[in-house]
């Protein structure tokens, strides 16, 4: 393993059983399954934010969680600084956890409703018997301080409910950092937070990975925060990656044709500018049924004969920069 | 105001109130603007902005515990709000129509597609028979890109894509003059929202209605909208043309607003949040709604709503930057 | 445990909202209220009803027997001349026993059953929404009566009859509610921060589920009074010398045809006081605990 690397992940797989009607239950012996994450491979650097970004359905959260052991892959292996975490169960899977965070898309639900402020971040701590009593308070405070939260004692004793989404998010990363994490996992962190308010969430995650030297994978379908925040981006398509690459690559060149048309489509905040959408045929094609060759191709509008037949590899086009399609040249 | 051409809509000093146990919610106030033919408005505000209810109180159908306590909404010089029954049934859906925000629940799930069409034109229109609405309906399909003959499908059988363009379809069926969508896109992925986006245009170059988009994506409306409302806590903070608005937006919240959107054809950019969170409507802060995440305010801010000043001629702001008292 | 138990007692008053507020909530908080006096003031009487009843309600004779009501019989008099009045003050004792003890057996098997069930998912669930599925299907009375005639008299028996037949309830209602809850990204979160099984049911899973169950053991108090009369009304309750009112019931159903229509009416009237003031708290609470519309 590259000694910057610190997640690897390799042909990574998560079906899921799709749900079949009694009767097909009963007279076909064929499963169907849910191909959300299908044979995912990628490394992330230490101190990088990575973006993984697609459409609803392209699998980015699923693979966000299968990193951090939320749910077990189906196929694959998942690697945290050199350790093979993938068959982790128990005890040793409980330890890593400290290391390993996630913080969800919704700051509605993320909280416990029932349990204070102060219990809430606190919990990590007492579940890792890391600290205890006062101890436990002072590191609280610290982190609630740390995240924007001030003054720490007032929000200590208050329940989600009596705090906006943007505050919600702010606790729950303050959970997450409470057991200073290597790495996190942020899914769509923003997106149901006011647009004039995201910034704020965004900064956060930025200055904290100087101060706390975290590395984040970061999940979303907002192209713009993308550019915003990351380092690395890898778009996803139906469950695989379709191009991985620098931001300015990514950006400035992309390749793909499932990017070129993501980026076309993104609204531009400026009255003056001339779109030119790249359309897209149809719709995204269901997880069950991934269409043969390459799973782009019945929208693609560059597909040929071969794409029908091969599903593309990713081959690295310029240095860092990798793209599944069967057209790409080295 | 003297010798203005009619406009098709004319709003003026709209404002409606909410009737909670927990107390009186203002969630909207002081509303005044007018459209025209073949515009397209862009509305535009984040959350507890007014700007939904704002939709629909044009359709005279502020849901309870919500009244309209003032104004007027004039509707080819007919002011709606004095409608009676049948000519509120009238309006919805043949005058005005209203595109709702979420289409995965918006249709009635045990109907076929072409039933909602039968139902809505027929009640407008009882002349008409199945048969006609059916071929209407065929015809509105492919206006909206879809296959006509998913008319017999049920809702469910459709993907988010098109279920959102047959709510299109429905808000066309009657020609209306205006066409209300709000939050068309935000249940949808990006790229199919951009279709959606672009069909409404083409749409409204057929059939020439009006368009007001309702929306808290800024960077869409100002895409995509012939001039834009900014809406903060009920209120019209500021009005403009799109291009005046990108250009110079005259309100602190306008222009924070603006800072705090990623732009993704810049190359660097640094973004700023506004600072603080949105008022809670029960209990406004007395005068302006925005000061206390204003970084210009006045004294006078803190104790007087200010009015909305004409800067230029299609500007207007909501501040004390632009006129009115001084702080003493 | 005991740091537990504290929480979880926080917990509860955190959710139980106070009587003050309760009236502001509307029409359900006045729902709540109207049954909790209720149940207050049936509890109350019959509990000092030793001190306040006129005669001893097992004292036969005290009047002549089958008396209407008047003056000095206000309810009148039974057959064995007993005074309905004291007896149906009186009666309640062994009535909110049975309730009681059913209502407890229920959950302390029909909650950990529910969320230990639901949680663990698979084919550990399975068979126990069998089992449930299977005893709830049959009708309440009958299989009570059919549990109570195995087991004999008695309070606890008819207890455990009762909870035979209601434990199934508390079943569901706990297991839909964990099955919404599992999939919430708090209890996501929970598991990523490394929580135990028995702590994210414990602390994340249960005081989530704790409105539905004080919701349903309030209405199931309703029930299982019902079904404890029932039980005696057909001969499966306890041995005749204390005042019930169920009891009571059995006797004046009896009566009823040679036109004393007081000796059943007002142990009946009690009755049903006590399950409307439980059914009125429940479904008062249930308006108020769930769900929470907010504009």
């Amino acid at each position: 393993m590259n000694e910057s690397e610190i997640i690897r992940v390799e042909h990574l797989k998560k079906y899921f059983p799709a749900e079949k009607g009694f009767l097909e239950k009963l007279l076909t012996r064929t499963r169907n399954y849910v191909k959300a994450v299908d044979d995912v491979s990628f490394s992330i650097l230490k101190g990088e934010v990575f973006t993984l970004a697609g459409e609803s359905g392209c699998g980015k959260s699923t693979t966000g969680k299968l990193i951090v052991r939320l749910i077990p892959p189906t196929s694959g292996k998942v690697y945290f600084d050199d350790t093979d975490i993938t068959a982790l169960q128990k005890e040793k899977l409980r330890i890593t956890r400290r290391r390993l965070q996630i913080i969800f898309q919704d700051p509605y639900a993320s909280l416990n409703p029932r349990m204070k402020i102060g219990q809430s971040v606190g919990h990590p701590l007492e579940i890792h018997g890391m600290a205890k009593g006062t101890e436990k308070r002072k590191k609280v405070l610290e982190i609630l301080e740390r995240v924007g939260l001030s003054p720490p004692e007032q929000f200590m004793e208050l329940y989600p409910h009596q705090l906006s989404g943007g505050q919600r998010q702010r606790i729950a990363m303050a959970r997450s950092l409470i057991l200073k994490p290597e790495f996190m996992v942020a899914d769509e962190p923003v997106s149901m937070i006011d647009v004039s308010l995201r910034t704020t969430i965004i900064d956060l995650m930025l200055d904290l990975r100087k101060e706390l030297e975290l590395t984040y994978l970061f999940i979303t379908h907002d192209l713009a925060i993308a550019k915003y925040i990351s380092d690395r981006v890898a778009v996803m398509y139906l469950g695989k990656i379709v191009e991985i690459g620098s931001k300015q690559e990514i950006f400035t060149n992309p390749t793909h044709p499932y990017t070129q048309a993501l980026l076309s489509a993104i609204p531009v905040p400026n009255p003056e500018r001339k779109r030119k959408t790249l359309e897209l045929k149809g719709e995204v094609s269901s997880a069950i049924n991934i269409p043969p060759g390459c799973r782009f191709n019945p929208r693609c509008p560059y597909t040929t004969d071969k794409c029908k037949k091969t599903e593309p590899e990713l081959i690295e086009t310029t240095k860092g920069h990798f793209v599944a399609c069967c057209q790409a040249e080295a | 105001m003297n010798r203005e051409p009619a406009h098709l809509l004319t709003v003026k000093d709209l404002a409606v109130e909410y009737w909670t146990r927990r107390g009186i919610v203002r969630a909207v106030e002081d509303i005044s603007f007018s459209l025209d033919k073949g515009e397209t408005l862009g509305v535009v505000g984040e959350s507890g902005s007014g700007k939904s209810t704002l939709g629909l109180s044009l359709i005279h159908l502020v849901p309870y515990p919500g009244r309209i306590i003032r104004g007027t909404i004039l509707l080819e010089g007919q002011n709606i709000l004095k409608f009676g029954n049948k000519e509120t049934r009238d309006l919805r859906g043949r005058r005005i129509s209203y595109v709702f925000q979420d289409p995965m629940t918006s249709l009635n799930p045990v109907e076929r597609i072409k039933n909602h069409f039968i139902e809505l034109i027929r009640t407008h229109e009882p002349k008409v028979t199945a048969s006609e609405a059916i071929t209407r309906t065929r015809k509105l399909f492919k206006d909206v890109g879809i296959q006509p003959e998913r008319i017999d499908d049920y809702p469910h059988q459709l993907s988010g894509g098109m279920r959102q363009r047959v709510m299109i379809a429905l808000a066309l069926a009657l020609n209306p003059s205006i066409v209300i969508a709000d939050e068309p896109t935000t249940a949808l992925d990006v790229i199919v929202q951009a279709k959606i986006l672009d069909l409404l245009k083409t749409l409204q170059d057929t059939y020439g209605m009006a368009l007001m988009l309702i929306t808290h994506d800024l960077s869409i409306v100002l895409e995509r909208s012939d001039k834009i409302m900014v809406m903060y806590a009920g209120r019209i903070v500021e009005q403009a043309l799109s291009m005046t608005l990108y250009a110079q937006a005259q309100h602190p919240y306008s222009q924070g607003l603006l800072k705090s959107i990623p732009n993704i054809e810049l190359a660097e950019q640094k973004l700023t949040a506004i600072g603080g969170a949105p008022p809670d409507l029960r209990n406004p802060p007395t005068g302006c709604p925005f000061w206390p995440r204003c970084p210009y305010i006045m004294e006078i801010c803190k104790i007087k709503d200010p009015p909305l000043f004409q800067t230029s001629k299609d500007h207007f702001a909501k501040c004390y930057l632009y006129g009115g008292e001084k702080s003493s | 445990m005991q740091k537990k138990s504290k929480a979880r007692k926080s917990m509860v008053s955190s959710l139980m909202p106070s009587l003050g507020s309760l009236a502001k909530r509307g029409l359900a908080g006045w729902l709540v209220i109207i049954g909790i006096v209720l149940v207050t003031a049936i509890v109350v009487v019959t509990m000092i009803s030793p001190w306040i009843r006129p005669h001893d309600p097992s004292t036969i004779l005290v009047g002549q027997p089958l008396v209407a009501p008047n003056s000095q019989f206000p309810f009148g008099t039974n057959d064995l001349g007993q005074d309905v009045f004291s007896r149906a003050l009186s009666g309640g004792g062994i009535m909110l026993q049975v309730s009681i003890l059913s209502v407890a057996i229920c959950l302390l098997i029909g909650v950990p059953l529910g969320l230990f069930s639901s949680y663990a998912g698979g084919i550990v669930d399975r068979i126990f929404c069998l089992i449930m599925d299977s005893i709830y299907a049959f009708p309440g009375l009958v299989l009570a009566i059919a549990v109570a005639a195995m087991l004999g008299r008695g309070v606890t028996n008819m207890a455990i009859s009762i909870a035979v037949v209601y434990v199934p309830s508390y079943f569901r209602v706990i297991r839909s509610q964990v099955l919404s809850i599992k999939e919430m990204p708090y209890v996501e979160a929970a598991n990523s921060i490394g929580a135990k099984t028995r702590t994210v049911l414990s602390r994340y899973i249960l005081p989530n589920v704790v409105p539905s169950i004080v919701v349903i053991a309030t209405v199931n108090f309703a029930d299982a009074i019902l079904t404890a009369a029932g039980l005696t009304f057909i001969g499966l309750g306890v041995p005749v010398d204390i005042p019930d009112w169920g009891w009571d019931l059995t006797n004046g159903r009896r009566l009823l045809t040679s036109g004393a229509w007081w000796v059943i009416t007002f142990p009946g009237i009690m009755i049903i006081l006590l399950a409307l003031g439980f059914t009125l708290i429940g479904e008062g609470l249930s308006e108020l605990l769930n769900p929470r519309l907010e504009q």
